[in-house]
């Protein structure tokens, strides 16, 4: 096919904006908000220049936009330690353990942080009954007890929670204008699509460039460091909704895998991409269904009211996955749910009904009253639709179940799953533990190219930060940046190509729509360019039927990886084909192009492990078992900007923490 | 559950540059007709009904409806947002009504001052563990027992 150019003959040429700067950070959400809260701090009196630059309005960006209704990571009274064994209980034995007890260690102080800027967190009055966030009760910092639904976790009233760390993050960035003179440091609705690699320094982070969604404008940002923090990708397999309720992923449906594809095009090593996450939830709403496991005892069970982690199931599940069967993490009882669904003995319920009347019998009207509310609170802070099904379906919980069922996968490394990149750990818990040498070079959490650090969803083989973890390691990010910056204080980047040759590849999309847009009568149907809607379909379809999505119920194998492998590296030929009627679709363009690069990683890492080591999030079917002798280790893997090689490799994985 | 815009209520947020709806929306969905001066949701099946747009809106000129693919028609769910707390109204297929309040923050908004009473950062502690916060805490930064 003939390769098409941006030269600026058709579409108009954008102003181009350059800003130079010393920490960028990449993503609004809960990292980089962490991220600048911290930077500022240390960066501040050494008039370090920070610049934030966000794909939406910082307020309302990143997966916390919508609010939450818990914390899911403070440790209060438990040891890191523990922390660290749950996180690599649930994620099937390989994490790295220093990542994760160094988050551990330091994510107390953000969530005390967060209470004081305002955030309602839950209290319990010394009768033991609970208090919401705003009324009188002694902060966390002061002794408060928390309101725990899991041994890790802390209910909130969370409906402004970004809203409040971004206020914060905000604020840390004004300081950071009036210490160096720079007039404006924070950009939203600028959405950055490549990193660029320094032109001097071999395998030195330099710049990050990308558009304006809302005026013609294409910003190079030049930086000493790079924090990246901007999610991890939703809808890259096909969705179980099949029209307008693909918005309803239960991951946000912005999170377009820019994390992964920013990341792995200069060049930085990844970890355990073949690891994704598959939450079981409230059908088609996808709401949460952690209150009514944990407030209201409800019980999870198949269509003839059968415990489905239960008997033969759980013998059957013990033969291929034993000793990790027995630890009932996320995968595991998602197998088994799914046992029951493909016997037919579906629809799986969440007896709300029982669970209430149940509760009737110990608690008075009032109180039932009350908890009915918290239940649909946590609804309302995360996913109001939910609320929105129940009230459309004539759903009240006390009187009938609901359905729930497993989501169709995403990737990402905050949550219970560690899709990621590999990066440097904490030097002083790696010497305390004996951890391998090799672990640290020098700062943490830096990937294999220097000055570019990883935060959040994106940091890998280190699940279940959530949201306050995520700050938390932006923190961490962060104030490690800023050591860097300050060890290679004369570093001047430069870059390869030239303003115009950046901004005619970011607006190549518009050039070559301008240039076929009349061919055919009917813009979307024409033989010259794909729209990003179809580009999108096509590469979940792939997904789905050749890596292992809902419709083949999770599965894949060898061959079918090999098959869809070779109609991936077609679709991201079709990619540089790309049109874009306006902004908004340039922006789509550019997130499917992020979210195709994001796929590709994760099916290599999925072909290269030749065993299933997340039953119930995938399977191997010509490798069903989980094989320990040979992959208890790490996956990593690397794409070689320069020849475009892409290669997976095994690395020891090593138990820091004992049993 | 997309966004809609209540043609009678919105006013395009005039005087103003932007939309307030525009201004907040995460997936850069809401945007204006300018022949109209009407905000209306411009991709409906990538609304992740975050309700942000809803929240925001001066006029109280947006609401959801049901993702038409799997949730019958009749149910509303609709926020007032205040300064420190949300009230909801549900209503039902069948006419039911839900209303709840909750609070949503304990400070003032743009009360934030991240900094204020906390410790400077001594940069000799650049490479330990720990935060600026952490400094003169008598917070120190354990490491696992081997």
């Amino acid at each position: 096919m003939e390769k098409e150019s941006c030269t600026f003959s058709y579409c108009k040429k954008p102003e181009i904006v350059e800003h130079e700067t010393d920490l960028l950070i990449v993503g609004g959400g809960m990292s980089a908000c962490g991220a600048a809260f911290e930077a500022a701090r240390w960066g501040n009196p050494q008039k370090i220049r920070i610049t934030m630059v966000d794909k939406a309005a910082t307020d309302r960006s990143g997966a916390v936009a919508m609010g939450l209704s818990a914390i899911n990571t403070y440790m209060g009274e438990n040891d890191p330690a523990d922390y660290s064994r749950m996180v690599r209980g649930d994620l099937m034995g390989i994490t790295r353990e220093d990542l994760t007890y160094d988050l551990g260690r330091h994510v107390d102080d953000t969530v005390e942080q967060f209470e004081e800027w305002g955030l309602p967190i839950w209290k319990k009055a010394a009768d033991g009954h609970t208090l919401d966030g705003a009324a009188e009760a002694p902060k966390l910092k002061d002794g408060g007890k928390p309101v725990r639904s899991g041994k890790w976790q802390i209910m909130i009233n969370g409906e402004s929670y970004k809203v409040i760390v971004a206020e914060a993050a905000k604020a840390a960035l004004k300081t950071n204008r009036e210490a160096t003179g720079v007039a404006e440091n924070h950009f939203e609705r600028v959405f950055i699509v490549k990193y660029l690699l320094d032109e001097k320094v071999p395998n030195r982070i330099a710049a990050a460039v990308g558009f304006s969604v809302r005026e013609n404008k294409v910003y190079i940002f030049r930086a000493k460091a790079i924090l990246s923090g901007c999610g991890g990708a939703v809808n890259v397999f096909r969705p179980r909704s099949v029209a307008e309720g693909q918005g309803r992923a239960w991951y946000p449906v912005w999170n377009s895998g820019s994390g992964y594809a920013l990341g792995i095009q200069v060049g930085a090593e990844l970890t355990m991409m073949e690891n994704r996450f598959v939450p079981a939830r409230f059908k088609d709403g996808y709401g949460p269904v952690g209150a009514w496991f944990l407030f209201f005892k409800a019980k999870a069970t198949n269509a003839y009211k059968e415990d489905y982690c239960a008997g033969e199931n759980f013998e059957a599940t013990k033969k291929l996955y034993s000793p990790y069967a027995e630890k009932m993490g996320t995968a595991i009882r998602n197998h088994m749910m799914m046992m029951d669904m493909k016997a037919g003995k579906g629809p799986i319920l969440m007896n709300t009904d029982k669970a209430m009347a149940e509760l009737g019998k110990t608690m008075d009207a009032k109180q039932i009253k009350h908890l009915e509310a918290e239940a649909w609170e946590d609804f309302l802070d995360m996913a109001i639709g939910q609320a929105g099904v129940w009230a459309g379906n004539n759903v009240e919980p006390d009187k009938m179940p609901s359905e729930i069922m497993p989501t169709e996968p995403y990737l990402l490394g905050s949550h219970a799953g560690c899709a990621g990149f590999w990066v440097s750990g904490p030097s002083d818990v790696i010497e305390a533990t004996g951890a391998p040498k090799e672990w640290d070079w020098g700062y943490n959490r830096m990937s294999t190219v220097n000055g570019l650090f990883m935060m959040g969803d994106i940091c890998g083989a280190s699940g279940h930060k959530f949201s306050s973890g995520s700050h938390t390691e932006g923190r961490i990010a962060a104030k490690s940046g800023v050591a860097f910056i300050l060890d290679n204080k004369d570093f001047k980047p430069t870059v390869t190509k030239s303003a115009d040759e950046l901004a005619g590849e970011i607006y190549m999309p518009f050039e070559v729509y301008e240039k076929y847009k009349t061919y055919s009568t009917a813009p979307e149907i024409n033989p010259n360019y794909i729209k990003p809607k179809m580009l999108q379909a096509r590469m979940q379809k792939i997904a789905d039927e050749y890596f292992g999505g809902v419709g083949t119920w999770y599965m894949t194998s060898a061959t079918l990886l090999e098959s869809g492998l070779r109609q991936l590296a077609m679709l991201k030929e079709d990619a540089a084909k790309s049109g874009a009627k306006d902004l908004h679709e340039l922006m789509r363009a550019w997130e499917n192009y992020h979210r195709i690069w994001s796929i590709e990683a994760h099916a290599r890492h999925i072909q290269f492990r030749e065993e299933s080591r997340y039953p119930g999030y995938y399977y191997r079917g010509d490798y069903l078992a989980i094989n320990d002798k040979d992959w208890k280790c790490f996956v990593n893997s690397k794409y070689d900007p320069a020849t475009g090689d892409w290669k997976c490799f095994k690395k020891e994985y090593k138990q820091l923490i004992p049993d | 559950m997309p966004s809609f815009v209540i043609t009678e209520k919105c006013d395009g947020c005039k005087a103003q540059d932007k939309t307030a709806c525009q201004y907040i929306c995460p997936n850069d969905l809401m945007t204006l007709n300018r022949d109209l001066m009407k905000a209306y949701n411009q991709e409906p099946e990538q609304c992740w009904e975050c309700y942000n747009c809803v929240k925001i809106c001066p006029q109280q000129a947006i609401e959801v409806r049901g993702y038409a693919d799997f949730v019958p028609l009749g149910g509303t769910v609709i926020p007032m947002r205040g300064s420190d707390s949300i009230m909801w109204t549900i209503k039902f297929r069948n006419g039911k009504l839900k209303r709840f309040k909750f609070p949503i923050r304990t400070t003032p908004e743009g009360s934030v001052d991240p900094y204020k009473g906390k410790p400077e950062a001594n940069i000799a502690n650049i490479k330990k563990p720990g935060f600026f916060t952490h400094q003169g805490a008598g917070k120190v930064m354990p490491t696992p027992k081997k």
